[in-house]
């Protein structure tokens, strides 16, 4: 049954496709890794698809490093995503647990009201003149606060927390265990896996935020490095790192190119390094999330 | 009686409400003092003098919304939008999802899902600087454009162009991830449903029709409820990257004028106008897809 000719045939023009489609999704990314260590002269020259390096050099990655605001850029964002991700899983855990008590009388109302805020909300200008009211413009705060709970990441831990067996936390009652002791001491360490998925999740997230920061950050030396990004890459301003390379147009303007790509590689790096590690408790995550709704 | 349960409850309960005041406090403040904030869509809102202190205009702002130069514009780009979301960038992860599913070497099925979600994490940011890269009209998709004798064009220059660069690099960067919700549904389907099809005679396809999608069918219709009951909110950040004034005339939609007009322009009451007003239209369009998905099957989000 398994080996009909027409299975076969099928097995192989969905495999064949599917590698297809895989080139696709992940060519961009070679191009982009194969172009940042190129020659930028011959680059520049290539009218074709790269399919390796053009001569090798690290020169870019040498710009790059040596312009500050890449480096500043980095290490106010490693402060931003610490900070923001810490107060997300402070935040959604103490959420999660409160949703996931099953005899708290006023269990509907909050849950209801959190819910309604996925649906509904008072807009972008409000929430701005808010931050802006609070005194958290060009402030971390402005960050972190604002974006302590995501609702989603809410939910699906709550999910997980709910299936954690009711026998464990009622022996722990009866000795007498308080709501702090049955969170820390036994819903956490049982639920490990998720609060991973949704660390990862709050932690990727924040590395990739870049609106709020553009939105509430005044002072360029605060900026994160997906700002800094932003000037490099959208606005095309890469004039403070290649101002050494001497006045021969062709020359600046090839490695204006070159820098961008290394610009890319070294802000993707961090998340590509951990990504085979982690990605399998990401497709967890949502698992999780799809059980139920 | 109920005070009394009430007392009680508190007294039983005092560390959890102690848990839930920051998570109460956050959703109260950054979320529900916004919508009262919203009512400066009635008034000309100087900050200076503050919601109550600025003069009432009533509708103007909604009216100046709805009578203006743009209105039609940005409501239609963000329903073509959608429409072009609707059409390649739903199903796409579908077809992936089932794909995958006939996949039976389980490296070859695993090494494609890794490459398949790596674009997902790619900030923004950059997957719109690659955009912008291999779009210009000496980048990658120039050349094999010129390679097969076309002409050379800025493709994010040309209003036409605009839809299909935003759907296809959504579908890029969101096609493995997305899939990985489906292929959850289709690992819940009963294996002796595919035994008892295929006793029946049933061919992969047929297999694939009576079994497979009415397996998924309820994770298709929540995601789907959840796509069209969003339409009017659709995003700004990555419109706002990659749109410039050649291309408002198919990019510019609703949250990205919101956007410009309060953030940029500082025409704070204008632009809350337009936002609380497809926020309440967003709300409307989703409750009614719910009743009308609930009214005929089963599926809904609530």
């Amino acid at each position: 049954m398994r080996n009909r000719p027409g299975d076969l045939a099928f097995h192989a023009i969905n495999s064949t496709l599917l590698l297809l489609l895989t080139l696709a999704c992940i060519y961009p990314v070679l191009y982009v890794l194969y172009a940042s260590v190129s020659d930028p002269l011959r680059l520049m020259a290539f009218k074709g698809v790269l399919l390796s390096p053009l001569g090798f050099t690290l020169d870019g990655y040498g710009l790059v490093f040596r312009e500050p605001g890449i480096l500043r850029g980095f290490t106010n964002s490693l402060f931003y995503v610490t900070a923001a991700t810490v107060t997300n899983m402070v935040f959604t855990i103490l959420g999660a647990y409160v949703l996931s008590r099953k005899n708290l009388l006023f269990r509907k109302a909050i849950t209801l009201m959190i819910l309604f805020t996925m649906f509904f909300g008072g807009g972008l200008i409000p929430f701005f003149l808010l931050v802006k009211d609070l005194g958290m413009i060009d402030r971390w705060t402005s960050l972190v606060f604002p974006f302590a709970i995501n609702t989603w990441n809410l939910i699906i831990m709550r999910t997980g927390f709910q299936a954690v067996p009711d026998a464990m936390e009622e022996s722990a009652n009866l000795d007498g265990a308080n709501d702090l002791v049955i969170l820390t001491r036994i819903i956490v360490p049982m639920t490990k896996a998720t609060l991973a998925v949704i660390l990862l999740y709050y932690a990727v997230g924040n590395w990739n935020s870049w609106f709020p920061a553009m939105v509430f950050l005044r002072d360029r030396d605060k900026y994160p490095i997906q700002l800094i990004l932003r000037e490099i890459l959208i606005s095309n301003d890469t004039r403070s790192m290649v101002s050494a390379m001497g006045s021969d147009l062709n020359v600046t303007n090839a490695y204006r190119e070159l820098v961008k790509y290394c610009t890319i590689v070294i802000a993707t790096l961090p998340i590509m390094l951990v990504y085979p590690f982690i990605q399998r408790h990401f497709v967890k995550g949502v698992f999780v999330g799809s059980l139920k709704g | 009686m109920t005070m009394d349960r009430i007392r009680r409850d508190f007294r039983k309960h005092w560390l959890v409400y102690l848990m839930a005041l920051p998570v109460v406090a956050f959703y109260l403040i950054f979320c529900y003092l916004p919508m009262w904030g919203a009512l400066i869509a009635f008034v000309d809102f100087k900050p200076r003098l503050g919601l109550f202190g600025s003069p009432f205009v009533g509708l103007k702002h909604f009216v100046d919304f709805v009578t203006g130069l743009y209105f039609w514009r940005v409501v239609r780009n963000t329903l073509m939008l959608n429409l072009w979301g609707l059409a390649i960038g739903f199903p796409a992860p579908i077809v992936l999802a089932l794909m995958l599913n006939e996949v039976r070497n389980r490296v070859f099925k695993r090494s494609i899902q890794t490459l398949t979600y790596l674009p997902y994490f790619i900030s923004l940011v950059v997957v719109c600087g690659i955009i912008i890269n291999f779009t210009a009209s000496d980048g990658l998709v120039n050349h094999i454009v010129a390679a097969f004798g076309g002409k050379r064009v800025a493709l994010l220059g040309e209003a036409s162009l605009f839809r299909p660069i935003y759907t296809l690099s959504g579908v890029w960067q969101g096609i493995g991830w997305s899939s990985i919700i489906y292929l959850a549904a289709l690992a819940s389907i009963d294996p002796e449903l595919y035994e008892a099809a295929r006793m029946d005679g049933a061919g992969r396809f047929r297999q694939m029709r009576h079994v497979t999608l009415p397996g998924i069918s309820s994770t298709i219709g929540i995601l789907l409820i959840l796509t069209v009951g969003g339409m009017m909110n659709h995003g700004y950040e990555k419109v706002i990257l990659l749109y410039n004034p050649l291309t408002y005339e198919t990019a510019d939609i609703i949250s990205s004028y919101v956007y410009r007009r309060g953030l940029v322009d500082f025409d704070f009451s204008f632009s809350t106008a337009i936002g609380l007003m497809t926020a309440v239209l967003n709300f409307i369009l989703l409750y009614s897809t719910n009743r009308l998905s609930r009214s005929h099957s089963d599926v809904g989000i609530w």
